[in-house]
């Protein structure tokens, strides 16, 4: 729910990875900056503020976004994932898991886009091709590792998830 | 746990065997950064901070005549403004930065926040600090700015013509430290390299091959921008977190820029993300810092993509002219090479650099060098991964290739026959230690890629290509701090930036010499108070520099602890050997980690350290294949296969290693195919996004196969060469020999865009070779 | 630095540290050693390599019997072409 208040500010409600969330927001704010610098979730990244990079790649209502191309009042009523959802108490997700294995990361930077853009792959194809996890990551950059270790990892992480069921 | 998969293989050189080193441990950094936990340069926000914005020049070149601040400093919510004139005057002097580039302070200066004139598109006018990003990036929009728009210049050759318009209006070009020029000039410096006879060399060839080529100007593209946050406190200290690629010359840089006491300033290293060369500069510390003195609060500064396009350092476009002369036989018997780069809006670029590596990989009896740094209208050049290295041996590497099509020779053949080894000339450097070159390139002829026929296919225009690559790797200083705990784990501070990994590839030099397992060492990348002077983290030098600072400080350690053992158990010191983490004496014998329980049980607690410099770098090779298929009608050229072969010395973290060469290549064939600054006729780069800056995607790149050639370094004391930077330096001649192999067109202009490709295609005038 | 040594890159000169071996070529070729040296340091952006070695001591470091001492650029500042020098 979205209320503006005197200030000029609008009040949001919204769901972040399981929990109830309040924050007031600029209009021109992006649910980048709310995420960031209002609520303290800085591990989605901006890396072009335009959409083209994928570094702040966030789940909304299922859906795969770019957290700077939506407003922070959008988020009203939603329901949101980030990169701090993403492990449990009990440990890391898989992807996470695979992607320390397979050496998938370099600065790290991209890293937080990339395991929530291949979790949301793998909630709605379980069992996808190289060429599938290429096609879906392309939409996400990274300037260190030429990929492969990253598509591997996904692969991997994708075989884990389906034979742990 | 350790890391699982290998996806290459290593064709070794020696018959050593380690404990650690060669292993695949989990990066000690890994599970903050999978979770988004690890805190780089934007993700801090201090008590009460304020938000600085950068007003930039929206012409080319320009003098500026006024600049009115009051409109934004009426703003409310603006709390500071700074042009030019706030910065101290900058003396006449030379400040070091970067890759050991010298640089004029004045011209630093001036670059980080324009004095009278703008130089490039972007280049800094003014900075505000507000209360928000938002109300600061409105206030920017506010300060009025009256400019006098001058002819800007962007093209290397036309810089240098006599009638050009002059960017820097003293500006004297220098040969060997004397002034040439006899009037103001763009070109900044003229060098000249040269060694034996190349009048006689070319005499004695009896095919000699000359060819230009051009270069737009990329960018190393990082995927974090760059950021800093600055606390100017009352008392004069001055505290900065940035994500740099090296802490230690941001303070160096901000002591002269500042005109302050270098102890009044603590820089503490972020995590960064990505530099490549490109983050071994300041640009918004001093701004930062300034802003927080006038507003009295910290004050964080974040760039978006169009600044970091437009105004930091990419590397330059550019011109390079090679003549190679060999004979019928291919032994190779003279170069000559021109090279002239974009320095940018002020001098300083990396062609000195590009000059030494034209003819690296190989052995040149007879050769002559020219290099010119050029100013135009541009942003300022700085390094980018092996930097000059790649526009100067894809000139070479392409000419190499049409010598051996022209006389019918194995361009593998060709390169074992001439290439560079132990002993042999190498252009203004002493002569090569041991290297790799020749183990490179015999790994490629071996590899299952150079030895499967490329598949053709009817319609198809499909080619094979190989280049080799050379890198000088850099020194520099390094220092690491390691103290014993009680439980006999190691807490290792270190000063370098950890770009990729290298806390680890590190933390194992050390559990390697000390004899204990990774597991017990926890690597820290310190603040510029808290551990010994450490340069940037370039130069391919950490796990090589800051390896041997680790080393030496484990091996201070181990002395330490046999010192502590020698008093408690009252004998000579000389009686206790240390082998494989085990302290032996008569009878005893004691783990690393009851040695620790015993000595800080007795308040004996040892500290390690080295500060080191190391003398003797060597070199980096590598020889890469690409298969390549070019579309007839669009002229896109995709990669089919890849394989990169590079000597690492020693590998001490082999997938890590790979990482590096399949970075680097993936950066190379974006280099060779798509990326490049486009501006307009007034100067305006007009392609300052992700979306219009094309960098490669996961869909535009195979598997990058790759192959590490162990042929220990005799300057580590495990063998260790720097990989970081070579891999980049093939790519951009592999890819466009593979191009000729696949359509009989040569081209010569990076990149090779599909446009440039379809209208070589198309050419009734193409150059056919 | 070629025109002060008539073109001559390789040289043979006696010398127990590389201050006395510029010091000697200096005799020489008068001229070399303001090249080389300003104010009594190795000028910034010069480097002097020992049998190889990029020498930390420069202008202070020993200089053994048929050392080969190489007066070079480092890398990516400088301006210094090739000279070579051969202790004697």
């Amino acid at each position: 729910m979205a209320t503006e208040i005197l200030s000029g500010k609008v009040h949001v409600q919204t769901t972040i990875n399981g929990e109830s969330v309040d924050f007031l927001a600029e209009p021109r704010e992006s649910l980048l900056e709310v995420l960031r610098d209002h609520l303290g979730l800085t591990g989605a990244k901006e890396g072009c503020n335009n959409g083209n990079c994928g570094a702040c790649n966030v789940i909304m209502d299922g859906r795969l976004v770019n957290a700077c191309c939506v407003l922070g009042v959008e988020a009203a009523d939603s329901t949101i994932e980030t990169i701090e959802g993403v492990a449990s108490p009990e440990g890391l997700h898989p992807l996470q898991q695979s992607f320390l294995e397979n050496a998938a990361l370099q600065c790290g930077v991209c890293t937080p886009g990339f395991i929530v853009s291949a979790k949301a792959l793998l909630e709605t194809n379980p069992n996808p091709s190289e060429y599938e996890v290429r096609w879906w990551l392309a939409g996400n950059l990274c300037r260190c590792t030429g990929y492969d270790k990253i598509v591997k990892a996904v692969l991997q992480a994708a075989e884990e998830m389906r034979t742990e069921g | 746990m350790a890391v699982e998969t290998r996806t290459g293989r290593t064709v070794k050189h020696h018959d050593n065997t380690y404990n650690v080193i060669g292993t695949t441990p989990i990066r000690h950094d890994g599970v903050e950064k999978v979770t988004g936990e690890a805190l780089y340069g934007s993700d801090i926000n201090l008590p009460g901070q304020f938000h600085g914005k950068v007003l930039r020049s929206p012409h080319a070149h320009a003098r500026i005549l006024s600049i009115d601040t009051s409109r934004a400093e009426a703003l409310d919510g603006v709390h500071a403004v700074i042009t030019g004139q706030d910065i101290p005057e900058p003396a006449d002097k030379i400040i070091s930065g970067g890759e050991g580039d010298g640089n004029l302070l004045k011209y630093k200066t001036e670059n980080i926040l324009a004095r009278a004139k703008t130089h490039y598109h972007g280049h800094p006018v003014a900075a505000v600090a507000a209360i928000s990003p938002h109300i600061a990036g409105q206030a920017v929009k506010l300060i009025d700015v009256t400019y006098e728009v001058l002819p800007a210049v962007l093209e290397v050759r036309e810089a240098m013509a006599p009638d050009a318009p002059i960017i820097i209006e003293d500006l004297l070009t220098e040969l060997d430290d004397q002034v040439i020029s006899e009037t103001p000039s763009n070109i900044a410096e003229k060098m000249v390299y040269e060694t034996g006879d190349v009048d006689q060399g070319f005499e004695e060839s009896d095919l000699i091959v000359d060819r230009e080529f051009s270069f737009g100007v990329v960018h190393q593209g990082y995927i974090e921008t760059h950021n800093a946050t600055a606390h100017w406190l009352k008392d004069g200290n001055i505290h900065v977190w940035c994500s740099s690629q090296g802490a230690f010359s941001i303070r160096s840089e901000l002591a002269n820029i500042l005109d302050h006491p270098i102890t009044k300033i603590h820089v503490t290293p972020m995590e960064i993300g990505g530099g490549f060369g490109g983050k071994t500069t300041s640009y918004l510390e001093p701004l930062a810092a300034l802003l927080s003195r006038k507003s009295g609060r910290p004050v964080k500064m974040n760039m978006d993509r169009d600044e970091v396009l437009k105004a930091t350092g990419p590397t330059p476009g550019g011109y390079v002219r090679v003549k190679l002369g060999v004979t019928n036989a291919g032994i190779v018997k003279a170069g000559y090479a021109e090279l002239a780069f974009d320095a940018g809006g002020f001098p300083g670029s990396v062609v000195g650099a590009g000059c030494k590596c034209v003819f690296a990989p190989y052995n040149m009896p007879n050769a002559k060098v020219v290099g010119y740094d050029v100013v135009v209208n541009k942003p300022k050049t700085h390094a980018y991964r092996a930097p000059g290295a790649t526009h100067a041996e894809f000139a070479s590497e392409t000419v190499v290739d049409e010598i051996c099509r022209e006389l019918g020779l194995d361009p593998v053949e060709f390169r074992l026959q001439n290439s560079a080894k132990e002993g042999d000339w190498q252009l203004d450097e002493p002569p090569y230690a041991r290297i790799g070159h020749i183990e490179c390139v015999e790994a490629a002829r071996d590899s299952d890629h150079w030895q499967t026929p490329l598949e053709q296919v009817p319609g198809k225009l499909r080619g094979r290509g190989i280049a080799s690559g050379f890198w000088f790797n850099v020194g520099l200083t390094s220092s690491a701090i390691a103290r014993l705990n009680s439980d006999g784990s190691v807490t290792l501070l270190e000063g370098s930036t950890d770009i990729g990994g290298t806390r680890t590839s590190v933390a194992m030099q050390f559990a390697e010499t000390l004899g204990i397992s990774v597991d017990d060492v926890f690597p820290i990348v310190a603040d510029t108070d808290s551990v010994g002077q450490t340069d940037v983290t370039g130069g391919s030098r950490v796990t090589f520099a800051t390896g041997i600072a680790a080393h030496d400080a484990a091996n201070d350690m181990k002395q330490q602890i046999i010192a502590g053992l020698a008093d408690l158990w009252e004998m000579s010191e000389d009686a206790i050997t240390h082998r494989d983490g085990t302290f032996l004496t008569d009878g005893k014998s004691l783990t690393v980690r009851e040695a620790a329980l015993l000595l800080t049980d007795e308040e004996i607690f040892p500290v390690g350290r080295a500060t080191v410099t190391p003398e003797r770098v060597g070199g980096a090779f590598t020889t890469h294949i690409a298969d390549v298929e070019v579309d007839g009608e669009t002229g896109k050229v995709e990669i089919l296969r890849y394989t990169a072969v590079q000597d690492a010395g020693v590998a001490i973290y082999p997938p890590y290693v790979e990482g590096q060469i399949q970075g680097g290549v993936v950066q190379g064939i974006g280099w060779a195919l798509n990326e490049d600054y486009v501006y307009d006729d007034k100067g305006l780069l007009r392609n300052s996004s992700l979306l219009d800056y094309r960098m490669p995607t996961a869909l535009d790149v195979p598997n990058i196969e790759t192959i590490i050639v162990e042929v220990p370094n005799p300057g580590h004391p495990y063998g260790v060469r720097g990989v970081g930077e070579v891999p980049i330096v093939p790519p951009p001649a592999a890819v466009a020999n593979a191009i000729h192999d696949a359509t009989g067109l040569r081209l010569r202009d990076l990149p090779m865009s599909p446009a440039r490709v379809q209208a070589a295609l198309t050419s009734q005038n193409g150059d056919q070779t | 630095m070629r025109e002060l040594t008539g073109g001559q890159t390789k040289v043979e000169v006696p010398g127990d540290t590389v201050r006395e071996v510029v010091d000697a070529l200096d005799v020489r070729f008068p001229g070399l050693h303001d090249r080389l040296i300003e104010d009594d340091r190795l000028r910034s952006g010069l480097a002097v390599f020992i049998d190889g070695a990029n020498s930390r001591r420069r202008l202070r470091a020993k200089v053994e019997p048929e050392s080969e001492l190489y007066f070079i650029e480092s890398l990516g500042g400088g301006l210094t072409p090739t000279l070579e020098f051969k202790k004697a």
